[in-house]
């Protein structure tokens, strides 16, 4: 396909209309040249609704939650509680209490690590227990599991990878066993953009009993998600990928559970009643929500949720594969450049790495940040994706619902530089 | 091209052609790494007295980062310590600048190949690029002449 068959793209949602909620999108830069910001598996950019309701919130009705009885109190907690309630329904949650605000992804997945941790039976890890996740995983679905095993004597096993980018789950029985006490892995790969199958995995940790935990980070922005059609136990995902400020992300965990596991946190907001003692604690989800949330960022992603929920996730998801079906085949033009993951749009995200020749990732994101063009260049955060081919790091390309074909052209373009560049 | 002003034809030759590259004896090796982007050199040193006899070095990494190594080893084999200390120095000077030093008569006839990083400096996300084999050197030395030699190579941790 060439830059002149584009138009004829399915499923492309009115990018010029949404490109005018987003004001930064409008920035030229290095004299001239205008931004194209395909950064997005890194964060998004974040549309005036959402910049106007934080304004609004701290210009209006900023107070602290759940504490006072004064009017601004009673709007901050509404307006917080009520950013609650938006996210329970955009993931199609159960429970508003099943919700709990943590600062990101990260801070999440840590959480339900000593959550486990810390969990009497039937939960409880330790020494006769496995973990297991998969070599795709960020590294912030690595660590607070090698924290956990380090601490507790619990073994950590994970899932390989194929040739083409794909969880190799051929032994599947033998990484998920009898012993295994929780899985955790990435529902889409922040560097390959490789979209897991959660059923077979599922299926499997339901067999032998084990939890399952699974990042959605680069899901929820992207496409519409339901925890309960999952199945999962946990659910961890961030606010500032989706439109919504950084500072706020989401744990979603099943009710009884969270009823069950201890809190992690100590403070203020997550206790029933305190003595010099002993306590007892708040139900969840305030159980883990110790200390001032973030209340401004928190109702931010309830706008973000709006935002995205009024232009509809289905509509975004179609756009997205459109736009990702056009890149795979416009950047396969490029002589020497090497897709690192699914070479095709097929169970796939819109994440694309690559490697261009012997040229460093390093020079390309330079010489393309030249040319106005943001791309994220090093590991990603996955390193042992990068051991596993074989590279020092990619160059890595990610759409939104606010990228179009002419951006894929400008990045394609932008490339023939690079190679000329280093030629 | 503003890029021009950190892709010095210099740089770019030394890259393509680097000087040195490839592991020999020596009497220390470390291994260093640049987390954010995986840039990664195994470097040796080797003394004969207080002279820099060798330094190899084999790693992975942008250009910028491997042309540096290549300019660290043509600069700094067969000087004194005390030289390439001065040198060395002066390299971390040019680097931590963000572009708002010109080098002077003075730091060109030290520096040579190496002022052409200059350009690099305005780029923060690319000194430590630039540094890395330095502060391997650095590293690799004070393993080679033990306590003291550490003790004196303490001072300027900073690196980008």
């Amino acid at each position: 396909m060439t830059s002149s068959s584009r138009r004829g793209l399915p499923g492309l949602l009115d990018t010029e209309a949404i490109r005018k909620d987003f004001p930064v999108l409008d920035r030229v830069i290095h004299d001239g040249k205008k931004l194209v910001y395909l950064d997005n598996a890194a964060t998004s950019q974040k549309p005036r609704q959402v910049l106007d309701a934080l304004n609004d919130y701290y210009e209006r009705h900023n107070a602290n939650v759940h504490r006072g009885v004064h009017v601004l109190a009673e709007e901050a907690t509404a307006l917080y509680e009520g950013a609650r309630d938006k996210v329970a329904a955009f993931v199609n949650a159960p429970s508003r209490d099943e919700v709990i605000f943590t600062k990101n992804a990260s801070e999440s997945l840590n959480l339900v690590a000593n959550m486990l941790g810390w969990a009497d039976e039937p939960y409880r890890v330790d020494q006769n227990t496995e973990i297991a996740i998969t070599e795709m995983e960020h590294h912030s679905n690595i660590v607070p599991w090698q924290l956990l095993a380090q601490r507790t004597g619990a073994k950590l096993r994970w899932f390989g990878l194929t040739d083409d980018g794909r969880l190799d789950l051929s032994n599947i029985d033998e990484v998920i066993t009898e012993r295994t006490k929780v899985v955790s892995f990435t529902l889409v790969s922040n560097i390959m953009g490789t979209v897991n199958p959660v059923e077979e995995i599922v299926r499997r940790a339901q067999e032998v009993g084990a939890l399952v935990v699974v990042d959605a980070s680069q899901a929820v922005p992207h496409m519409p998600f339901d925890v309960q059609a999952i199945q999962a136990d946990f659910v961890a995902f961030t606010g500032h990928k989706m439109c919504g400020p950084t500072g706020i992300g989401v744990l979603w965990g099943r009710q009884e559970l969270l009823e069950d596991l201890p809190p992690f946190l100590g403070g203020g907001e997550m206790i029933e009643t305190v003595s010099m003692h002993s306590s007892t604690y708040a139900p969840a989800p305030h159980k883990f929500e110790a200390g001032t949330p973030p209340i401004a960022q928190a109702v931010g992603l309830g706008a973000a949720v709006d935002y995205l929920s009024g232009i509809g996730m289905d509509k975004i998801a179609a756009h997205e594969h459109a736009i990702t079906e056009y890149a795979v085949q416009r950047l396969a033009e490029v002589p020497d450049l090497r897709i690192i993951g699914p070479t095709t749009a097929e169970d796939r995200g819109a994440a694309i790495s690559f490697v261009l020749g012997d040229i460093h990732p390093h020079d390309v994101g330079q010489v393309l940040d030249e040319q106005g063009i943001a791309v994220r260049v090093g590991h990603h955060c996955a390193r042992p994706v990068c051991l596993r081919y074989g590279i020092p790091a990619t160059t890595r390309a990610s759409f939104y619902l606010y990228s179009t074909p002419a951006e894929v052209d400008a990045l394609v373009e932008g490339l023939e530089h690079v190679r000329n560049f280093f030629g | 091209m503003k890029l021009d002003s950190m892709y010095q034809d210099v740089i770019l030759d030394h890259y393509k052609h680097p000087h040195g590259r490839g592991l020999r004896d020596g009497d220390a090796e470390v291994h260093h790494v640049n987390p954010t982007c995986g840039d990664e050199i195994t470097l040796r040193v080797r003394y004969e007295g207080d002279k820099v006899a060798d330094v190899s070095y084999e790693g992975q990494g942008c250009s910028i980062s491997q042309a540096s190594a290549s300019v660290l080893n043509e600069l700094l084999v067969g000087k004194e310590l005390d030289e390439a200390r001065r040198i060395q120095d002066a390299f971390l000077e040019l680097m931590q600048s963000k572009g708002q030093l010109t080098p002077d008569d003075a730091m060109e006839d030290l520096l040579e190949d190496a002022v052409a990083f200059a350009g690099v400096s305005k780029y923060p996300a690319r000194v430590k690029c630039a540094l890395l084999s330095w502060m391997a050197w650095k590293d690799a030395t004070a393993q080679a002449l033990g306590g003291d030699g550490a003790s004196q190579t303490d001072t300027k941790e900073s690196t980008a």
